[in-house]
Order: C-alpha cells, then structure tokens, then sequence
C-alpha cells in the first residue's frame, strides 16, 4: 500500500499502486481488481488518479511508436510526456498543436482531462489533435476508436477521466513550427472589463492567456496582464536564433525545499506579490521573443513549486462560465475572493472558443483558475465560488477538482447524469472507479 | 562528429534501457544485447524516435560463454563504451536449496558478465581506447544471510573488474564499476525500499553516463551508499554475524 494524491497533495489515500508492463499484466489487473483507475504521472490536482483499492501506474507504457512526418502524426503509448514528445519533435520542426500548462503531464492524462491551451479559442482542447485512441475495456479488450470508428466511446473517452476504461495508446498530430520562439506581446488591462476587452478583440491570436490579479478590488478588481502569442519566424528571431531556429538552451530550474514554512504565505504577502506582478509586467509590456518554455510552462522551471502551499495541500478551482454571464459571474467571483483575503500567486483567466462534446470541461466563454491552501476557510469559500458559477451558468475542470460534492457537479452539469448512465449501461462503472468518480457519483 | 556507438548488454532490463536512453539522448548510436533481441522492436523504435540515432539489436546470452567472441565479431562495428547491466538476483532461500539455483546467480552475475567484458577487454586493449562500465551491486561488500549467493557473485565481479582497470590503465581502456544501492526496477518490484535509498533507473543511467565521460572509476549513484557501506564493512565479524541488516 502507498500513500498517493495528486498534485495538490490533497486529499492523500492509501492505495495499492501497480505497474503493470505490458497488455497481458494489464489484463490481468483490470480483471483481478474490484475497481481500477489508471494514474499518469499524477498532475491532476486532486483524487483524479487515485484508484481506491488499486491505481494502476501506467509509467511503463512510454514508448513512441511511429511518426509520420507528411502529417505530423505520432502514435506513442499513453505513458509518454508531452515534455518528451517536444524533447523529440521540437528539434525537428514539430510541438504539440495543444498543450496545457505543465508539460509533465502524459499523453494519457491529456486525453483523459481533454486538456485545453492557450489557443483554445482558435483549435479547441486535446481532442481536436486526437485521431484515434486504444481503450482497454472491462473485459480486457482493447477497442480504436476514433471519430469514425466506435464514435461514442471516443466521445466520451477524452475528458470522461479515465473512466471509460484504460488508455493504452493513441495517434494525436503534432503541428509544424517555424521555430522554438513565441512572440509575446503583453497587454495590461487595468480591470476586468479592459481584460475581457483585450480577449475579445484579440480573438485572432494564436495564443493568449492573462494572468489576473485576484486581490485588487474597486476600480481595479481584476486587473490582467493579457499575454499573446505567435510562433515567432526567422523574421522575429536575431541572426543568432535564426540559425539554429529550434535550439533552446536547457531551461535552468529551481527546486522548491522539501517543507516550505507555509506561515510566507498570507494574506499580506500575496497582496504584496500580486501587486508588484502587475506593476512589473505592466511596466515591461509590449513585444518580446521568448522561448516556448517559458511561454508555455512557466511553472515547470520552479520543480515542485506545488510544496509552497506546505503539508496540508492545496486545491485549485477552476471553472468555466458562458460568454453572456462570464462579465458578470467574474466579478462575482472576484469580489467573493478579495474579501475573503484569500487570493493565490498565479490566477489565471483565458477565453475559451465554442467545443461541443460529451463531457469535456470546455465551453465558449471564460475560465478563471487559482490555488488555496487547503483549510476550513478556503474550503468554505470554494463552496460560495461553486455557487456563484452554477449560478451563472457554468461548470467545473474535474482534472483539478478534490472536493466537490457530487450534488454541485448534478447542480452544474446535466451531461454528469448521461456520463454515469452511460458507465452503467456499458458496464464501465463498477471496473473503473477512482476517489473522485466515487466522490462525485460518477 | 559522428560519436562512437554504445553497446549495451542486458538491454531488457530497466537499467539497461534507461541507460541506452541516456547515451542515445547524447547522439550515440545504440546496440541493443539481449536473449531473443528481436524482441526488442518496440524499444528500438523508441530510442530512434526520440533521440534519432541508429539502433541495431543484437542476440546475446551471456551464460553462453562459447559464443561471446563470435558475438563480439558479428557486432557491426567494436563500440567506444561497453555497458553490462546482466544481472540476477534469484531466491536466496532457493539459491541455499539448490545447488544448481546457486549456480545459476552465480554464472549470471559473475561467470557471463565477467567473461563479455574480457573478451570486449581485449579488443578494445588492441585498439588502444575504449570504456568498459560493469554494473556491480553494494550487495558484494560484504556477504549478509538475505543474500548471500547473490553477493558473492557480484563481490566476484566486483573484484574482477578492478583488476581489468589496473590491468589497462596504461593501454587507453577505461574502467567503471558502479554500485547502485537499490534500484526501482522490475528486480525489486514488491519490495519495501526505502525511498531515500532508492535510486530510479534513470539516475543509475546518468550516473554512467556521467562517470564515462569523466572517466571515474567507482561510482556509488546515491553518495549516501557509500557511508553505509563504510559502516557495514566495519562492523566486527563477531558483531556482524549476529545481526540481519
């Protein structure tokens, strides 16, 4: 038995982690266990991942296994890290067409989440670069399905969390890059209604993203720094970069100390911190080259910043809310954390473009995400958020959820019902559970 | 500059691939070694995706002793670095049954490796360079009754890879041996390891890579084995025999 949780190191369960090595011992487990849930490499913030008795750890299947260079696809087993698949194609001209926020998450994972991007509002989350995916099922056969072939359980096999069986591998298309480099324009909004401003006449943007200000109140609540992005060509880049266009410099990461003193982080020192974001991004904005590592992953050169929140873990929340309520839900939503003093380091809000899909966490309008360390406190005041987005009509991103109650889902997300009756019609449900399909009645 | 290619033998195992996918990460072109190597296609192409460099499988049995100068001829070009990661650790309590059993883990970790290496030793002493990396264990310092037979193989081979670097220090030929500590590997799965002990395969890779390159000698992976070894090779005998460490 190990002790496992996800990346908020909240809640923590004791389970029995497995590894299997191949599609026999998989077989072998899925038919030898009550409940499986597969678990990657354990970004979902919460009890995603956690297999309650058994989580099958699906390190083993990392292996790529072919890629065609006319059309950019690559079909790898679904242990394998994005960070992997850019180490290997970014040298030659290829990244990801959708990537989300760390790229130490397997390709499993992303499917299992459908993980959206910051360009969204342009190619839609993981599903859309997906062309087919082998799903293990409670009977140990392995099944393709594609949008042609076995089209429901595809459906609801990207974003149904893993419970629609185990991932095993999968066909996504890489895109051609013109070089490692993002140009990155950074646009201050000095509130919310500027930043929503600077989203919608941007929507042309390859990638945009802003980082918001959860603590600033008044005039100011929710002032951004919006940050766009273009794959920078040998135009952008210094005769320098131009000539190895796809060469980065590893990037140099830090390590946070094994038991960071959670006492640094209050409201003071987050108010200081947010603060002192904005003036700066704001004072440095405009145009820069940057590389992709830094555009895209940010976080991941802070290696296991998730410690900063101390023993207890913390919990992210991170809904959607439509187009037509988004301006007023936000605010909502703003003014119930800034006085509740309870803001995080790095909130993020970004416009998400239309998607129409089984049980995907997308949909057109805005999502807004930040951290809390876990307390009763912060815990009572994700409640009064989950009200506040059901009340404007959004929904919630089961990858970083881990502690909704199963009636606030019902309350947010008639597709839930469809999703769990289709589990029991199929004869999904009772082989694949894990904490949080158990949490939420899934 | 086109780098010399890296022969891996024992290429199945989690050390083995973690270590063909550190040199292949560098640019070297790979040669898997392995029994029933035409196994290993799935591995092959991986490494070649990844790290795009040529990988060839090779069959390899290293109890067949006979036929390791005719695998060493047959390997389409001598490798500038040599990796063993041939290993078995048996059942101790089967290995003290069976005499046959005891032979077994001591062939595998002594007899086979040991003989690969000499034969590789004397090609690479006639080409006058080379590096030669043996996977040893902390378990050779010093016989324990949880595995003994084990230990004594690996103390063997130990010893005999010390004697190959004295021998060809002054030809150009480079020696490493490398004592892991515990490995998460297939070997020790169900095992209760301590975590703070235990190194990954991928750490037991660099560490070679590493100590080819900067051509080390002894490498400890975790620096932490090495005191504890210190401590268990000193502990008195008439102490030593009444404990179960």
């Amino acid at each position: 038995m190990t002790m496992l949780s996800g990346w908020g190191n909240y809640p923590v369960a004791r389970a029995q982690l497995l590894a299997p090595r191949n599609e026999t011992e998989l077989q072998i487990l899925i038919a030898g266990n009550s409940s499986v849930i597969a678990r990657g490499n354990g970004r979902a913030y919460g009890d995603s991942a956690i297999g309650l008795p058994a989580t099958l750890h699906m390190r083993h299947f990392n292996r790529m296994i072919s890629f065609d260079a006319e059309t950019g696809q690559l079909v790898a087993e679904s242990g394998v890290l994005l960070g992997d698949i850019i180490s290997a194609f970014l040298p030659r001209g290829w990244f990801p067409a959708v990537v989300p926020g760390t790229k130490f998450v397997t390709l499993g994972g992303a499917i299992a989440a459908d993980v959206h991007g910051k360009n969204h509002h342009k190619e839609g989350s993981f599903r859309n670069c997906l062309d087919w995916v082998d799903v293990m099922g409670p009977d140990g056969t392995l099944r393709r399905c594609s949008a042609q072939e076995n089209s429901d359980l595809f459906g609801w096999t990207a974003g149904g969390m893993g419970l629609t069986g185990i991932i095993v591998k999968a066909a996504i298309r890489l895109r051609a890059v013109p070089s490692a480099w993002i140009r990155q324009q950074t646009l201050p909004a000095a509130n919310l209604d500027a930043a929503i401003e600077i989203f919608e006449r941007s929507a042309s943007a390859t990638y945009s993203v802003a980082w918001i200000d959860c603590l600033s109140e008044g005039n100011t609540l929710g002032r951004s720094l919006v940050m766009l992005g273009e794959h920078a060509d040998s135009r952008d880049l210094s005769a320098q970069q131009a000539a190895t266009p796809y060469a980065i410099a590893s990037a140099k990461t830090r390590q946070v100390p094994p038991v960071f003193p959670s006492f640094l982080l209050n409201r003071f020192s987050v108010r200081a911190f947010n603060s002192a974001y904005y003036w700066a991004g704001a004072r440095k904005a405009g145009l820069l080259i940057t590389d992709w590592n830094r555009y895209f992953f940010p976080l991941d050169a802070l290696l296991g910043w998730n410690r900063i929140y101390g023993r207890k873990g913390f919990a992210q929340f991170q809904c959607v809310l439509p187009l037509d309520s988004a301006r007023s839900g936000l605010r909502r939503l703003l003014q119930a954390i800034s006085a509740a003093g309870q803001g995080s380091f790095l909130a993020v809000l970004k416009r998400l473009g239309p998607q129409d899909s089984p049980f995907s966490f997308p949909m057109e309008g805005y999502t807004l995400a930040l951290d809390f360390p876990v307390n009763r406190r912060s815990l009572a005041l994700m409640e009064e958020l989950d009200r506040i987005t059901i009340a404007h009509g959004g929904r919630f991103y089961l990858a970083k959820d881990s502690r909704m109650h199963a009636d606030t889902l019902r309350a947010a997300d008639p597709r839930a019902a469809g999703f769990t009756g289709m589990r029991q019609s199929s004869g999904l449900h009772p082989s694949f559970q894990s904490a949080q399909s158990q949490r939420l009645s899934l | 500059m086109t780098k010399s290619p890296v022969l891996i033998l024992g290429a199945r195992s989690d050390i083995g691939l973690a270590v063909a996918h550190a040199f292949a990460s560098q640019g070297h072109p790979v040669q898997l070694a392995a029994r029933r190597a035409d196994t290993l296609g799935a591995e092959k192409t991986d490494l070649e995706l990844r790290h795009g460099v040529p990988v060839s499988l090779h069959d390899f049995d290293a109890l067949a002793l006979e036929n390791h100068e005719g695998f060493a001829d047959a390997l389409p070009e001598l490798p500038g670095i040599a990796v063993c990661a041939v290993g078995y650790m048996g059942d101790q309590a089967e290995s003290e049954r069976t005499p046959l059993q005891a032979a077994q883990v001591l062939r595998s970790n002594f007899e086979g490796p040991a003989s690969i290496l000499a034969v590789l030793a004397n090609r690479f002493e006639q080409r006058g360079s080379g590096t030669l990396v043996g996977i040893s264990s902390v378990a050779g310092e010093r016989g324990r009754a949880s595995n003994y037979v084990y230990g004594a193989a690996k103390a063997g081979f130990t010893a005999f890879l010390s004697g190959l670097r004295n021998r060809l220090a002054r030809k150009g030929v480079h020696v490493v041996t490398v004592l892991p500590g515990f490995v998460a590997t297939q070997m020790t799965e169900g095992m209760d390891l301590p975590a703070k002990l235990t190194a990954q395969p991928e750490e037991v890779a660099n560490a070679i890579a590493a100590a080819a390159s900067k051509g080390r000698n002894v490498v400890y992976v975790r620096p932490v084995w090495q005191l504890i070894m210190l401590i268990i090779r000193n502990i008195p005998e008439a102490i030593f025999k009444k404990t179960s460490i």
